[in-house]
């Protein structure tokens, strides 16, 4: 299917939680809204027209300058193959972008809908400090448990000292200049 | 029996007419594998929580090695970023350099020279054979088997000595940059590379005959770790893992990008043992599957190799100019290639500048390892480092 069609059967479910629809591109993506954003997952997961049964990506990008944190979801649908020699094919591929506040980050889990999210999310939980409500265990995962901060995050600032251990350059510089 | 274990008289206070014996209660222990353990592969913690022999469930602690190289790729142009892609999956650099090189170039909209483009692909395929001899080799390491160990060793070396002719570097290459690889093939290259493939295909057979139909090895691990086909998607696994499991998808052919789509191959999947010699107990997606899934792909690669070097244009540029400079439109792009672990992802997003808004890097080796909780449960202690061995991780990719 697709990218428009796949955009189109997504509006049509969901008007009020559309904010943006973007069919053209390398990307193709829609914006949605953080507030049913479970209800929207369980969607694309379980509609016979979509089934997006692979959770590729989840990518938190901190757009500060409009205060918000963007999550992008990447999908896939997989097309089993005809025979048994035959190769699996991409049936449906689109992406997801949620917005959400900022100063309240927190979003709805989608871990009981695609297992695949329960790492992606602790890694974006981990470096961006968003909250996923609902998540089975939401602990920081790269970072070590008493970090402070969320590295990715653009007014993120260096520690200066950690455990002791100096986090300065011989330069006295904490973060490369260009 | 029950006479006999009445006359039995036992050091410690135990009641052998209770009705409950087989019940015996066991004392539930936590037990540490890693970050320093020699089946792990690297720094990878599991804490495991026993009862005796059995695993009742096995907890993964990652990020010993988290350098944080998103952070380090949104203070970086693209092509200054490409030695960080090296640091990633290292044993399998200039496929990560070319999935990295792909997003950037479908982003900014560079064309790369079709020449340039059959040189990455030679490239990217030969450090997929030396990716998976080291993962053959490491894994007899972890079944116990030393000697094949030496043998990978021994014909990777030789596409070390290919890749450094082709860049100077034995195992970070950054050699394939946005805009196409950096230099031209050195002289006599196509000729040194037929001479290895020649030499090389008949390998493959030899180590079967080794390592893959060995007795003990398949007794080790012919039905353990059994993932299924829907488990495996739903868990978002890639590569050979998920092949192994029944399912014909590699991104090659299902989704092809750069010129795969010129090329004849096959993908090998996961098989049912017990026929075409193929040893009986042998289910799709147990460990053994997902390690002779490695030994097929090999071979196919030598194919497409031979393939690329037929077509190959004779001269011409190999890489697009000023691609190093460009500016990265406003916008993103996520791109995911087929490397030799699984689906490595790119998510590049830019604003307009030559330096990118935001990096993000889905290493496949991170996504593989996050089913392990659920296949280790009710598994043998002794049987983990075989489900860990074939999953095939490879820290430096988990972490980032």
């Amino acid at each position: 299917m697709a990218p428009e069609a796949v955009l189109e059967i997504i509006e049509k479910q969901f008007p009020d939680e559309v904010i943006d629809l973007v069919p053209e591109g390398v990307h193709p993506h829609a914006v949605v809204k953080p507030d049913r954003w479970h209800d929207i997952a369980l969607f694309l997961r379980d509609d016979e027209r979509l089934r997006f049964d692979w959770l590729r990506c989840v990518t938190g990008v901190d757009h500060i300058e409009d205060k918000i944190f963007t999550l992008v979801y990447d999908l896939h649908a997989t097309l089993p193959a005809e025979t048994p020699s035959g190769i699996w094919k991409v049936r449906n591929e689109i992406a997801i972008k949620v917005r959400v506040d900022r100063d309240d980050p927190h979003v709805a889990s989608v871990a009981d809908v695609w297992p695949a999210a329960n790492w992606h999310e602790r890694e974006v939980y981990d470096l961006l400090g968003v909250v996923f409500d609902g998540h089975p265990d939401l602990r920081r995962i790269l970072c070590c448990d008493d970090w402070v901060g969320h590295p990715l995050r653009k007014d993120y600032e260096y520690p200066l000292e950690f455990h002791g251990i100096p986090a300065v350059t011989e330069f006295a510089q904490t973060r490369p200049q260009h | 029996m029950t006479e006999q274990t009445l006359t039995f008289q036992p050091d410690i206070d135990i009641d052998f007419k209770r009705d409950d014996l087989a019940d015996l209660p066991t004392e539930e222990m936590l037990i540490n594998m890693g970050p320093q353990h020699p089946a792990t592969h690297g720094v990878l913690r599991v804490v495991i929580r026993t009862d005796g022999e059995m695993v009742m469930e096995a907890i993964p602690h990652i990020g010993y090695l988290h350098r944080c190289a998103e952070k380090i790729g949104e203070n970086l142009q693209p092509y200054q970023f490409v030695p960080k892609t090296d640091r990633m999956d290292y044993l399998a650099a200039m496929n990560n350099n070319q999935a990295f090189a792909i997003a950037v170039e479908q982003l900014a909209g560079i064309e790369v020279p079709e020449r340039g483009r059959y040189i990455r692909i030679i490239a990217a395929e030969l450090n997929r054979i030396a990716s998976h001899l080291v993962s053959f080799g490491t894994y007899g390491l972890d079944m116990g088997a030393f000697t094949p160990f030496l043998y990978s060793f021994r014909e990777r070396e030789y596409i070390l000595d290919l890749l450094e002719a082709l860049c100077g570097a034995r195992l970070t290459y950054s050699y394939i940059y946005p805009g196409g690889p950096n230099h031209d093939l050195p002289e006599g290259f196509a000729d040194k590379c037929r001479e290895f493939l020649d030499y090389f295909e008949p390998k493959v057979d030899e180590y079967n005959d080794l390592l893959s139909f060995n007795h003990i090895f398949v007794k080790r691990t012919a039905g353990v770790g059994v993932i299924s086909a829907e488990r495996a998607i739903a868990y978002g696994l890639s590569g050979p893992v998920l092949r192994a499991c029944g399912v014909r998808w590699d991104l090659r052919r299902t989704r092809p990008y750069e010129i795969y789509d010129r090329f004849d191959f096959e993908i090998p999947i996961g098989i049912e043992g017990g026929s075409d010699g193929i040893p009986a107990g042998v289910v799709p997606g147990d460990s053994w599957n997902r390690y002779f899934v490695r030994m097929l792909e090999m071979k196919q690669s030598v194919r497409i190799i031979r393939q690329a070097l037929d077509q190959m244009p004779a001269d011409g540029p190999v890489a697009a100019k000023n691609a190093k400079n460009a500016k990265l439109p406003k916008g993103s792009v996520y791109f995911e290639g087929e490397n030799p672990r699984g689906q490595l992802g790119f998510y590049i997003e830019g604003d307009g500048s030559k330096i990118p808004y935001r990096v993000k890097a889905r290493g496949p080796s991170f996504c593989n390892l996050s089913i392990l909780t659920e296949v280790c449960r009710n598994l043998l202690i002794a049987d983990m480092p075989a489900v860990i061995g074939s999953i095939d991780v490879v820290m430096g990719e988990v972490d980032r």
